[in-house]
């Protein structure tokens, strides 16, 4: 342990730790911007920077580690002077367009000028004039409100290996730019969104879809019929100020049946359909002695990924597509006959943890129905402001229920929305289609946790089957690179693009710590733990349709519209 | 006083700089074959009592230095010679590297022997492509010749970034990376280069070496200044009649410098202003001229001794449209990682641009004096800290020529 003085307090912390470990230990908060708690430090923003007593030089309390003896100040004059004139100076150039911004009331540099009680700037307001990119469906980019804090660039290359953000210029001419091209759909970009939660502005976000919501909803012609991913009950409380798992799910429902949908239905129904799909393909692949091991296809910013940077591997992704586009396709056939609907005037909506869902509505071979599958996708952020915007006090709202015929779901379901959840769901089936038996205990605790890379080994009647999970797509690279070389030991791989699975996407509410991640996952299994159904195979809704529609998995009619195909996406110079 | 002591320049003209044999005859690598004879704690020692301080700008001591790097427990250790010489006004490093290479090879091989690196890297500014032939070539006969034993010594080329003579961007740029600083702690000497201990010195730091293994530390630590003994070599340019260079001890004046070696003022103009360091030195008036060119003399009248560029303007010179100049200069340099100085070097040369233009007011003489002061203890790193400067240092000496340009 080490002793430091911190504005006349002493205290005790461990050897290594940094000036602002220390002052969070003796209830100081030091404001910072470029920091994040799961990143490596950067001190580039200068914003946390202390007096150290024999030090001319102020430290920045990010990176300065603590020694013996260490006096510190953190609110003398000259650094406070310091701070509110790098403040300054960053807001010097950024838009003052606070109001319309889409990360007002969630922006560190809003917080930060309103800590340093920054009133009248001294600096002339100079916006450096770039062009807003909004090539991609999915992510928007706003250069101009770039803070150069580069958490973004560790999020993307780090944490996703993706490398489609870099930096290039200097001086003030610096700027985070995409790589390989001009665009953001230039680059490698997977359109996983992991950049907007390390933005501490508003230079990147989603592409909103609120409009043609609105107008849709608008419109007396329109049916609106929305689908809601798994992910998205536990987080949305989040956005709407209760504590990550707090809001009932039929409280939910009404929620979204106030701002204006028709029927509402859920994502999870089509999971458990994607679970004796996938499951029937992973059997037969087995069987047949077709392509191992296997990848999970429900995460798009994965398959982008695949298709980016494993152009050679496309036969190992399951052909399934992912339970929202499964629903998609659905809704506009299965559901609407049997709802007696014109196919034609159904908007889906689709409301997700995911901004490349965005980007997956909108591929070309997502029209298996005869329409646009998915019309839009909302994110979890964006239900958030359509909520605060009808004024909603879900404390106060009834409970509602789903509407049938694809509103029934099973914990296997649910629980996609962490990492391993899929591939748990497919051992509780997979075990007992195979093995005839009923699984004791359909909990397997094995493909549970943060741990990036999760692996186990499942006996089915004498057949070991091997499987493993990742999450994040540095985590999945690995495991593609062991593929690439002949090596994997698996026969089944699930994979989700975002940092602990869905309950981690990128349109989820701003995320800045792994530990909110955490807390969701645990939401979610709470919820799987609660219900009566826990295995996909036993959903009755999923059981009607194969009787009354589908007639069985992998058959006919789900080739037609539940399986899809991939595509080679390398870039040029990748 | 006021006379030429040759240490690091002693070689200068005497020998054929491509052919080691004439180094050798003069007594070149006798010093590190004496040092490879000692232990590797005696000759660090033994640097640490000579007193020698970095010559590149931020006189830290030598010795300790290599201390550092020598006590930290890796396999693979670097020593890394800064030939970036960006400064504006200063070849001290060139004339070394073009007239005397093997005396930088010697003294970075000393260095490797004492940490217990076997592998050197000269990185050389990437305006000197002719200065990196001469290096390889006198590398390659210093290996021909078997001196070097098993150090191996390989030169880089910058591309032209001012900040690449930050040491830690000098080390992100070897690594292939984007020039740009690191924050420290921790310190080249624990990690530097590819994150092992490295020690970077300037090519004037290691060409003292070889002679004061030579002669020992008590010899150079009498010479000059007794808190940063030795000679330092100066580089004179600007409104001065011997526009060349000197080598002197460092208990020598600047006065002496510009008066004496210097030769003074051409015409019948009056001094009026000198900066020493390179651009991010101060300016010095008439009324400090006779402060020793020692570190901490100079340190206390707010100067630096940089790089040993001199650069004297006389009274016919507009110093706001030069300091205005150096702001944009800054301007361009920076590197853009951190914020005061991405944004403030570039406020600093908007302010100073208002000034000169005839449009600025007392408000903005005061936002540069508080911009400059937070950047000069706020910034990441050297560059973004001495930036301010040379505007602080006219406010403070020429404000009459700041206030003549007001509205």
């Amino acid at each position: 342990m080490v002793n430091v003085t911190i504005n006349g307090m002493n205290v005790s912390v461990p050897k290594g730790s940094t000036i602002l470990q220390a002052a969070q230990r003796v209830g100081i908060h030091i404001p910072t911007l470029c920091y994040h708690p799961d990143q490596s430090i950067k001190a580039n923003c200068r914003v946390c920077v202390c007096e150290v007593e024999g030090n001319r030089l102020l430290q920045a309390a990010c990176s300065a580690p603590v020694f013996e003896g260490m006096v510190v100040r953190t609110n003398t004059p000259k650094v406070l002077e310091a701070r509110k004139t790098i403040v300054e100076l960053i807001l010097a150039n950024h838009p003052q367009d606070c109001l319309n911004c889409i990360r007002n009331g969630v922006c560190e540099l809003q917080t930060l000028a309103e800590e340093l009680i920054i009133r009248d700037n001294p600096f002339e307001l100079m916006i450096r004039g770039y062009e807003k990119d909004t090539s991609t469906p999915s992510l928007f980019r706003d250069p101009d409100k770039c803070v150069l804090c580069r958490r973004c660039i560790e999020a993307c290359s780090v944490v996703q290996s993706v490398n489609a953000l870099g930096i290039e210029g200097r001086g003030n001419n610096a700027m985070v730019v995409p790589t390989l091209g001009k665009d953001l759909i230039d680059s490698p970009c997977v359109m996983c969104g992991q950049c907007i939660h390390a933005c501490p502005v508003g230079a990147i976000g989603e592409i909103e879809n609120i409009e043609q919501f609105l107008a849709a909803v608008a419109d007396p012609e329109t049916i609106v019929v929305t689908q809601i991913a798994p992910a998205v009950r536990v987080a949305i409380a989040e956005e709407i100020g209760m504590a990550t798992g707090e809001l009932p799910m039929d409280v939910f429902v009404n929620g979204l049946r106030q701002i204006g949908f028709d029927y509402v239905l859920h994502t999870n129904f089509t999971a458990d359909l994607t679970i004796l799909e996938e499951g029937n393909e992973l059997l037969k692949r087995v069987k047949e002695g077709g392509t191992l091991p296997m990848f999970t296809s429900c995460s798009p910013g994965w398959i982008n990924f695949c298709e980016t940077f494993y152009p050679d591997l496309l036969d190992h992704l399951s052909t399934c597509k992912s339970p929202q586009q499964m629903f998609g396709a659905l809704v506009k056939t299965y559901w609407a006959e049997k709802m007696n609907i014109n196919p034609a005037k159904i908007f889906s909506v689709s409301i997700m943890p995911c901004v490349a869902k965005k980007f997956e509505a909108d591929r070309p071979e997502m029209r298996d129905s005869g329409y646009k599958d998915v019309d839009i996708v909302l994110t979890t952020r964006e239900i958030g402001r359509l909520f605060r915007q009808s004024g909603i006090d879900f404390s106060k709202l009834p409970p509602s229920n789903f509407d049938s015929w694809m509103g029934a779901y099973t914990g296997a379901a649910v629980i996609f929305g962490a990492s391993g959840g899929v591939m748990e769901a497919a051992l509780r089936t997979v075990y007992e289609v195979v093995t005839g038996n009923t699984l004791e205990d359909v909990n397997f605790t094995a493909t549970r946790g943060f741990d990036g890379i999760k692996e186990a080994t499942v006996d089915l009647n004498g057949l070991e089957v091997k499987v493993a999970i990742a999450h994040s797509l540095s985590n999945a690279r690995k495991l593609m690179d062991q593929v690439r070389a002949g090596e994997s030991p698996y026969h089944f791989i699930e994979v989700m693009a975002c940092p602990g699975g869905c309950i981690g996407g990128g349109g989820q509410p701003i995320t800045k710590r792994n530990q909110k991640r955490v807390e969701r996952i645990e939401a979610i299994y709470l919820e799987d733990e609660g219900l009566p159904i826990r295995k996909s195979h036993e959903n009755p809704e999923v059981k009607v349709l194969y009787d009354e529609f589908l007639h069985e998995p992998l058959g006919h009619k789900s080739h037609e519209l539940l399986h899809t195909h991939y595509h080679d996406k390398k870039k040029k110079y990748l | 006083m006021a006379e030429e002591l040759r240490i690091v320049l002693r070689n200068y003209g005497k020998i054929d700089p491509l052919n080691i044999d004439s180094y050798i005859a003069l007594g070149g690598y006798k010093a590190l074959e004496k040092a490879r004879g000692m232990d590797q704690k005696g000759l660090i020692e033994e640097i640490k009592q000579s007193g020698l301080r970095g010559r590149g700008g931020a006189g830290f001591n030598c010795g300790q230095k290599w201390q550092f790097a020598y006590m930290a427990p890796a396999e693979q250790k670097y020593v890394v010679c800064n030939a970036d010489e960006g400064e504006p006004g200063t070849y001290k490093d060139r004339l070394i590297m073009q007239n005397d290479p093997q005396s930088l090879i010697e003294g970075m091989a000393i260095c490797g022997y004492a940490i217990g690196a076997n592998q050197g890297y000269i990185y050389c500014r990437g305006e000197y492509p002719y200065v990196v032939e001469v290096l390889n070539q006198a590398i390659a006969q210093a290996k021909d010749k078997g001196v070097l034993g098993d150090f191996d010594i390989e030169v880089r080329m910058g591309a032209g970034a001012y900040v690449c003579g930050e040491e830690t961007a000098l080390i992100e740029s070897i690594e292939g990376k984007r020039g740009e600083p690191r924050f420290k702690p921790p310190f080249p000497p624990a990690q530097g280069l590819w994150q092992k201990p490295t020690i970077v010195n300037n090519v004037e730091t290691f060409a003292n070496i070889p002679v004061i293994v030579d002669k020992g530390a008590e010899w150079f630590a009498a010479i000059g200044a007794p808190a940063y003994p030795g000679t330092k070599v100066f580089t004179l340019t600007g409104d001065i009649n011997n526009k060349t260079f000197f080598e002197v001890p460092t208990n020598t004046t600047i006065r002496e410098i510009i008066y004496k070696l210097g030769g003074g003022i051409p015409g019948d103009r009056k001094f009026k202003a000198v900066q020493i360091g390179g651009t991010s030195g101060a300016f010095i008036p008439e009324a400090q001229l006779d402060t020793p060119v020692a570190f901490d003399a100079m340190a206390a009248i707010g100067a630096t001794l940089g790089s040993g560029a001199v650069f004297v303007l006389d009274d016919s010179r507009d110093i706001v449209d030069v300091v205005t100049r150096i702001a944009g200069f800054f301007e361009h340099e920076s590197c853009g990682k951190c914020a005061p100085c991405r944004e403030g070097t570039m406020r600093t040369a908007a302010l100073m641009e208002k000034i000169e233009a005839g449009e600025g007011a007392n408000d903005d003489i005061a936002l540069l004096e508080k911009l400059g002061r937070v950047m000069s203890y706020s910034c990441l790193c050297g560059l973004g800290q001495a930036a301010p400067t040379p505007v602080l240092s006219t406010i403070k000496h020429f404000k009459a020529d700041y206030n003549a340009k007001l509205l």
